[in-house]
């Protein structure tokens, strides 16, 4: 069974210019221990449609889907209570900017602990104890001292282990990486995308990562859902997908990228790719 | 060929003055930098934040003096600390900012967004401006249409292009490109970079092209600077660099960079396989 | 290429209509705002047209009609629709030229106030160091004393009257223009386009003016507005105390101070300009309300 399943999900947004469509029509689905890439570009719902999942969404928002379920159970029609106790625990998210998404009033250690409390109603000193295994795991020295420390003291790449630990405190069945390493340099972004690799594997999470990157793709994902506009444009496994895409904009996609160059110019999506609106 | 820009030896360091407590310390973000660019050329500066990179670049677009050390356009010596700048130094070095979003006043329409370094700098008649403001907004891929449009009626790529059309306004020599292109979707970071490909042929350009992308770099730079720490640890022509990288943070940053062909893909499922 | 039809996701109606047209699906969202914008404009209409919607002159003392109640109470008459004052003059009447005078006060001060602000605080915020600190701390003494005291000593001082009293507010209501350009002018200048703007060539003052303080604007037209409907209050109370505007001026305030005596016998004579302030005050606070939804672009969705 799958873990997460979407089928036909969309999502609409109140305007002042009227309601704008940013996911129209997407189906996916995440198996346990399985990556899952979801590629797009600003725009293609990437980021929303995993928000609409998780029930993240302003008021504003509309969801609706023919099928919402994690783990079999469906969480369209789950009270807001029992999507919390799902949410945070057996689905974890983290974030493109590790040192925003992390309260800047409390130490990380604090911050830790309050999901281990809020989720495994661990006492004191084991909450600490879970703490300081989840900081070793995820690879930050001298994780005792570092417990007491506030985000502003730690470089980004340290804020994004924090989440990450934040985000596997649970044992979460399900892992979503909103473009977890856009916002790092590239050394750390490897140090990061192996630590996610090495985490899924042991714990054989499901992992879906959001991203725009075909390199951290090719790195990382089993399989690949490539968004456009709010649609999903072609879903494949990851050798596929780039040895022999399918659909015109993923191979638009490809060509563009810098490292596939031949001769003096970068083929644009707007010349491979003509869709009904505009490309850019 | 003439060299536009050198620079020997440039220090940059920044005083952080002491309160009660702490105590005043410097920070060198520049320790002693020195290169040279050729007309027509791109020279790429590569680097991860907190490198001296952007710093650089605020020198090298006479934004910051630096603490030490020569800067020289055209073979003429220019030191913004003594005396003013003449409008003759201003129209050499441009700049293009990583960010579209901010780079461009949110209350100024297109067209006075660019007609503004002509009304600073020079003395061309107000229909003149206007007829080089349309020419360059037509030779960035924009029309006439978008003359009288706010900054945020555009998306980002076509941002850039206005911030690019704003910095050739002067028809400078030199345009600094600080990562003008990582804020941008692939598609458009394409154009973008096409865009700059075709102005640099047409108009004789040089670039200084700041970035942390080595793809992005490998595919337009003629020479490449690798920075770490405020130091040049690398710098040599682009095919040097990429084929035999010296000093071991080159090589470190090279192994980090993620690889999108197929070679490595089918090597990574084998070698997850193996482990399974 | 595909540029011209590109701006899909964003209004691409260049023209100022239709940012206009945003603007007010923003501001209309807030029905209280849209009552006090109503409002407003029929109090501006009043003013404006107060020699023709009056029916009396509001100085004319009518003696055979000494504090006669309202129209619908035992004992008013009709040509008095909402009673008479102390020495017959028609509260009404009063009342719709009283409009004026709040208007004008309002006007007056924010509009001093807002120069002076703007000007000392993008001085301020763009210069920094010493000028900053000399600015701040004269700023922060005014700040520390009772704002309405302060107005009061001025007024003392500066001999009582309505233009004085309008000065008075002013320089008390100028420190917050001072610290809001001057918060805003910092968060600005660092951004992108200023520098893009300094290497252009632009000076301290075309930086200063035109490349900055436009985009500082929005924070202070909601304080405008809000110091609007402060100055008016302020202006009431100096009249109240008698050193705003003299008798006879159909002044809110003044009006208050010559009926105390009546408070518990002519309970209209006190009420009515007490009533018509309060909802002035509160239209404008609410109108402001709803210019800080519709201009701050943090508190907009989507």
């Amino acid at each position: 069974m799958a873990l997460l399943e979407i089928e036909n999900l969309v999502v609409e947004f109140q305007t002042a210019s009227g309601p704008f469509r940013a996911v129209n029509g997407v189906s996916m689905k995440v198996h346990e221990g399985e990556v899952l890439a979801i590629v797009g570009e600003s725009g293609s719902g990437k980021s929303v449609s995993m928000l609409a999942a998780m029930g993240l969404l302003p008021w504003t928002a509309k969801v609706t889907a023919d099928k919402l379920a994690f783990n079999g159970r469906d969480l369209l029609g789950m009270s807001a209570n029992e999507r919390r106790k799902i949410i945070g625990k057996d689905i974890s998210m983290i974030f493109q900017e590790p040192v925003a998404s992390l309260n800047p009033c409390f130490t990380v250690g604090f911050q830790i602990e309050e999901v281990l409390r809020i989720h495994l109603g661990l006492d004191k000193a084991g909450r600490r104890k879970r703490a300081i295994e989840l900081f070793e795991a995820v690879g930050i020295p001298d994780p005792a001292e570092r417990l007491g420390h506030y985000p502003h003291q730690m470089s980004g790449g340290q804020c994004q282990r924090v989440m990450i630990a934040i985000a596997i405190a649970c044992n979460p069945k399900l892992l979503i990486a909103d473009e977890p390493t856009t916002a790092l340099d590239v050394t750390i972004q490897k140090q990061i995308l192996d630590l996610l690799m090495k985490l899924q594997a042991e714990h054989n999470m499901g992992l879906i990562m959001i991203t725009h990157n075909m390199g951290v793709v090719a790195e990382t994902a089993d399989r690949v859902v490539v968004q456009y506009k709010g649609r999903k444009m072609e879903e494949a496994d990851v050798l596929t997908l780039f040895e022999n895409p399918k659909s015109n904009y993923t191979r638009a996609l490809l060509a563009a990228l810098p490292d596939n160059a031949t001769g003096d110019r970068l083929p644009t999506i707007s010349e491979l790719f003509v869709d009904e609106g505009a490309v850019q | 060929m003439s060299v536009i820009l050198e620079a020997r030896n440039l220090v940059r360091d920044y005083h952080i003055p002491g309160g009660l407590i702490k105590k005043a310390k410097t920070v060198h973000a520049l320790k002693g930098v020195s290169f040279s660019v050729e007309e027509g050329k791109t020279l790429a500066i590569v680097g991860e934040s907190g490198c001296g990179k952007s710093t650089l670049g605020r020198i090298l677009t006479l934004i910051d003096p630096a603490t030490a050390g020569d800067l020289l356009i055209e073979g003429k010596k220019i030191d913004i600390s003594k005396g003013d700048m003449t409008p003759e130094m201003r129209r050499k070095v441009q700049i293009v900012f990583q960010n579209p979003y901010g780079s461009l006043n949110p209350r100024q329409k297109i067209g006075d967004i660019l007609m503004e370094p002509l009304v600073i700098n020079t003395d061309t008649p107000a229909d003149e401006r206007r007829d080089r403001a349309i020419a360059m907004l037509k030779k960035v891929g924009l029309t006439d249409l978008h003359f009288n449009r706010y900054p945020h009626m555009f998306s980002g790529g076509q941002r850039q292009r206005i911030a690019i059309a704003r910095a050739l306004m002067l028809n400078p020599k030199l345009l600094v490109l600080d990562e003008p292109v990582s804020a941008l979707d692939l598609s458009v970071q394409a154009q973008v970079l096409n865009l700059l490909a075709d102005l640099q042929d047409e108009l004789k350009l040089t670039y200084v092209f700041i970035s942390h992308d080595l793809s992005v770099v490998r595919y337009i730079a003629d020479d490449v600077m690798v920075m770490y720490f405020g130091e040049a640890v690398e710098y040599g022509s682009r095919d040097e660099v990429f084929a035999d990288p010296k000093h071991s943070y080159t090589k470190t940053l090279f192994a980090a960079t993620p690889r999108a062909d197929v070679e490595s893909i089918k090597a990574r499922l084998a070698k997850k396989k193996q482990a399974a | 290429m595909s540029q011209a039809a590109a701006t899909s996701t964003v209004s691409t109606d260049p023209s100022r209509r239709a940012r206009l047209a945003e603007f007010w699906y923003y501001f209309s969202e807030n029905r209280g705002a849209v009552i006090g914008l109503v409002f407003f404009v029929f109090l501006v209409l009043l003013a404006v047209f107060a020699p023709w919607v009056a029916p009396h002159d509001p100085v004319a003392q009518y003696r055979d009609a000494v504090l006669v109640p309202p129209v619908w109470q035992e004992g008013g008459r009709a040509g008095f629709l909402l009673g008479t004052d102390a020495v017959g003059r028609d509260m009404l009447s009063r009342l719709i030229y009283g409009t004026r005078f709040s208007l004008f006060v309002g006007v007056i001060v924010t509009t001093l106030s807002l120069v002076g602000g703007i000007a000392l605080g993008v001085i301020a915020g763009y210069f920094r160091g010493w000028v900053d600190t000399v600015i701040m701390r004269v700023m922060d003494i005014i700040l520390a004393f009772p704002s309405l005291l302060l107005a009061l000593v001025l007024v003392a001082v500066l001999g009582p009257g309505l233009v004085n009293a309008m000065i008075a507010i002013a320089l008390v209501f100028q420190p917050h223009f001072v610290r809001l350009t001057r918060a805003a002018v910092m968060s600005e200048k660092t951004r992108d386009y200023v520098v893009a703007a300094k290497v252009a060539g632009a000076g301290h003052g075309r930086l200063m003016f035109k490349t900055i303080l436009p985009n500082c604007m929005a924070p202070l037209i909601v304080q405008a507005t809000l110091s609007f409907s402060s100055a008016i209050l302020d202006a009431a109370a100096l009249g109240f105390l008698g050193m705003g505007a003299q008798p006879p001026t159909p002044e809110w305030g003044t009006m208050l101070a010559e009926a105390r005596e009546f408070i518990s016998s002519h309970w209209w004579v006190v009420t009515l300009p007490g009533i018509a302030i309060l909802i002035t005050v509160l239209a404008i606070n609410l109108m402001g309300d709803g210019l800080r939804d519709a201009l701050d672009p943090k508190l907009k969705r989507s």
